[in-house]
């Protein structure tokens, strides 16, 4: 062993094996710095930052970090970058919204969450609405589609979700249509030619679905004559026969079809429901 | 060449072979920063160009200054996500040029290497270039090495206090320099100074500077060469980027050897040229001895060639004892043409791809990009009319630094409507803008469940601005 690793040439005094002994060098400077700084370090952290746990808390720290306070900037720098758009919107109409590219766009990207919490679950995550197996079911409707009950208009949109919709249509089975005028009527909207039957006139199915059979949007008649089905099942023919022999919300059957929109105008406020309407609009079906 | 000689002599004379190789390691010096290397400067065609190649750093410190078209000229803006070089904006998508701009200058330090050695270590490197300069003014301040030597050993006087702190001092302002000039070319230079003077700038940038200050300190006022032998990695790797034909500043011991002092000024009769007097150590930066051979401490900067030079030209001899030459001259073998050493091809080739492959980004760099996103949850909707509908998310990506308008449009399918394009699209400047459009297809053109749909965005102010991007349309079985 060279002079130099044993500078001071000292050991502890133990000798095993007759040779060996423990030498005691200091370690080398820098390693002791380190340890230092080391310890020094964790004092100062301990002093600036919360870190000890007392029986009733822990120690605060002098720098006042919390961990809460530190997400509650972070919420507050995004709110800010947000802020220019919200003001926007809490100012301007929805139909106004629509018509500004650069806020409509902003709508689409941030209303989904809205629409995640408050409309996915009836409508589904992309506004598709269901289709269901079994025809009895009523299923929710899409809002994807341009064919609507109660107008597809940015304002009826807003009118829908504030106040919520609830149509009515009474049950057509028993007293009024025997089973073979339900198959023959049921036959002829299947096939859009509606206004084509004679009993389409004659039990006074147009009163409320119109002389064309494309619906009353006062009344959120359905159209007839087209491919969009508001209850739409995997055997739309059997569906559309269930929906004339029970109606749909006929307090006087207790098979109707239920169908009913709540109204949002106590849950949510004005601009969460302007912000829900521009998104539904862009949803693809807007008028 | 070499294991020949080993076998030869371990055959004949296995002493001799043990003798030679105690005496090899009985020299072996290992630096390790015990002492302190206090190189004497030299003069001399070398030190002079190293003096012209270092100055490219100045291009480091004035760079930020320089204005183009009312900004900085180059500029890489970290934040805004844009890196400016003069009239070019390269954005983040761009940066796969980056690799190349690597591959090149990995490519370039390679095939130099190859060819003449360290060049970027002994003339470029801001390792040596700093330390040159810091040692340049530790010679001003404090004297030759030898009072230098002196002054270190010697007690704390005032005058060793006054003079350590006077070169500390300017040791510390150019590292500040330094620190500063490099936060420069990621901000606005101006800017930062004038935020820096009234304490308004970015912890990042005191965080930076203060690193870099530190950092010039230790490397280029402390550790020096020992950074060069025991952390730069490049060292590590030249042994297997030379080769023989690699021309280095190398001793002719042909012609040095057997070495020995001058005798009455005069080289004694069966003397090489070589009068052992030691000026090409004393000069090198990284306190090797040249006439051991190459070796890891050598940085090429050919100081020693300078130097010898000066000692050949006083006691008569011819020049270039040491000079840059390759150990195929050394051992007496034709020097291979350049043309026909297929590593300086190889790499030549690969530095050719690679700054084609630049060229063509930067002419293709292109102002604007097109990307469209089909939306999913419906895939398509079914209309009142029987016609499908998709929906789709467009982004339209300017890299101008003007806005400008866009018409969109889509073909693919006989019959189809692009709703939601109708009016001219703003893209905002250096900014991503995104639009939502919708196509309309009549039910009976639907052939397949997926047919490609092509995008196109054509500039309405600039016609050439045009992107492409091919999406699906998606209909029911």
């Amino acid at each position: 062993m060279s002079e130099k690793n044993n500078p001071h040439g000292q050991t502890t005094g133990h000798v095993w094996d007759e040779t060996l002994a423990e030498l005691t060098n200091p370690p080398p400077k820098w390693w002791m710095l380190g340890l230092h700084a080391s310890w020094i370090l964790v004092l100062l952290y301990g002093i600036y930052y919360p870190m000890w746990p007392l029986l009733d808390g822990y120690t605060k720290g002098i720098a006042g970090w919390t961990s809460i306070g530190e997400y509650k900037k972070d919420l507050k720098e995004v709110e800010e970058i947000r802020a220019p758009y919200e003001a926007k919107i809490k100012s301007m109409s929805a139909a106004d919204i629509l018509k500004d590219d650069q806020l409509k766009e902003y709508v689409s990207r941030s209303a989904k969450v809205l629409f995640g919490d408050n409309c996915a679950a009836c409508h589904g995550s992309g506004g598709q609405g269901t289709t269901v197996d079994d025809p009895a079911q009523s299923g929710y409707p899409s809002l994807v589609d341009d064919d609507w009950l109660y107008g597809g208009t940015i304002d009826d949109i807003m009118t829908s979700i504030t106040k919520g919709r609830k149509g009515m249509m009474p049950k057509m089975g028993g007293m009024q249509l025997t089973q073979e005028e339900i198959d023959s009527l049921a036959k002829s909207i299947y096939e859009g030619k509606v206004t084509e039957n004679p009993l389409y006139m004659a039990k006074a199915c147009v009163g409320c679905h119109g002389p064309d059979g494309k619906g009353i949007k006062e009344m959120g008649s359905a159209n007839l004559t087209d491919k969009i089905w508001r209850f739409r099942a995997k055997d739309q023919l059997a569906s559309i026969k269930y929906t004339i022999a029970h109606g749909v919300n006929d307090p006087t059957d207790p098979k109707t079809r239920k169908a009913e929109m709540p109204a949002w105008k106590d849950r949510l406020g004005e601009d969460q429901i302007k912000k829900l309407a521009v998104y539904v609009h862009q949803l693809g079906g807007g008028q | 060449m070499e294991t020949d000689t080993v076998t030869q002599a371990a055959d004949s004379k296995p002493e001799k072979y043990a003798d030679d190789i105690y005496e090899e390691a009985a020299n072996w010096h290992v630096n390790t920063g015990d002492e302190k290397i206090h190189a004497k400067r030299v003069t001399g065609r070398w030190r002079r160009l190293k003096w012209i190649t270092e100055a490219v750093w100045l291009i480091f410190f004035i760079g930020p200054y320089l204005r183009w078209n009312g900004r900085q000229a180059v500029l890489f803006d970290i934040p805004n996500r844009q890196f400016h070089i003069f009239d070019i904006t390269v954005l983040p998508q761009d940066v796969w040029m980056l690799a190349l701009v690597l591959l090149f200058f990995a490519m370039l330090l390679a095939a130099v290497t190859s060819i003449a050695g360290r060049v970027y270590c002994g003339f470029f490197c801001f390792q040596t270039a700093w330390t040159d300069l810091f040692t340049w003014l530790e010679e001003k301040i404090e004297g030759p090495p030898a009072k230098r030597r002196k002054l270190e050993e010697g007690p704390w006087t005032g005058e060793k206090i006054r003079k350590l702190g006077l070169k500390w001092f300017i040791w510390l302002l150019i590292s500040i320099l330094t620190g500063i000039s490099f936060v420069a070319w990621f901000t606005d230079a101006y800017q930062l100074w004038h935020d820096l003077f009234t304490g308004q700038a970015s912890g990042v940038a005191y965080f930076v500077i203060g690193l870099f200050t530190v950092g010039t300190l230790t490397l280029a006022g402390k550790l020096r060469e020992q950074a060069c032998f025991w952390l730069c990695p490049y060292a590590r790797i030249q042994g297997v980027m030379y080769d023989k034909e690699t021309i280095l500043p190398t001793y002719d011991f042909n012609r040095g050897e057997p070495r020995g002092r001058l005798k009455k000024g005069k080289v004694p009769e069966g003397q090489g040229d070589c009068i052992d007097c030691k000026q090409c150590v004393a000069v090198c930066p990284t306190g090797i001895d040249i006439r051991m051979g190459q070796q890891e401490g050598c940085i090429t900067c050919a100081l020693c060639i300078d130097a010898c030079d000066a000692v050949m030209e006083k006691i008569g001899k011819p020049k270039g004892l040491i000079r840059y030459a390759s150990l195929d001259e050394m051992e007496g073998k034709h020097q291979l043409p350049l043309h026909r050493r297929p590593r300086p091809l190889i790499y030549l080739a690969i530095l050719i791809l690679s700054v084609a492959g630049i060229i063509y980004g930067l002419t293709h760099l292109g102002t604007i990009e097109l990307k469209v996103l089909h939306d999913r949850a419906p895939l398509f909707v079914q209309l009142s009319d029987g016609s499908v509908q998709n929906k789709y998310r467009i982004k339209i990506l300017n890299k101008t630094d003007q806005d400008f308008h866009v018409k969109l449009t889509a073909e693919g399918i006989p019959g189809l409507e692009l709703k939601g394009a109708d009016k001219p699209l703003l893209a905002r400047k250096g900014n991503d803008t995104s639009y939502t459009v919708y196509i309309k297809v009549p039910g009976e053109a639907i052939k397949s469940e997926r047919t490609p749909i092509i995008f196109k965005a054509k500039g309405i102010e600039n016609p050439e601005q045009e992107a492409v991007y091919e999406s699906m349309f998606f209909g029911p079985k």
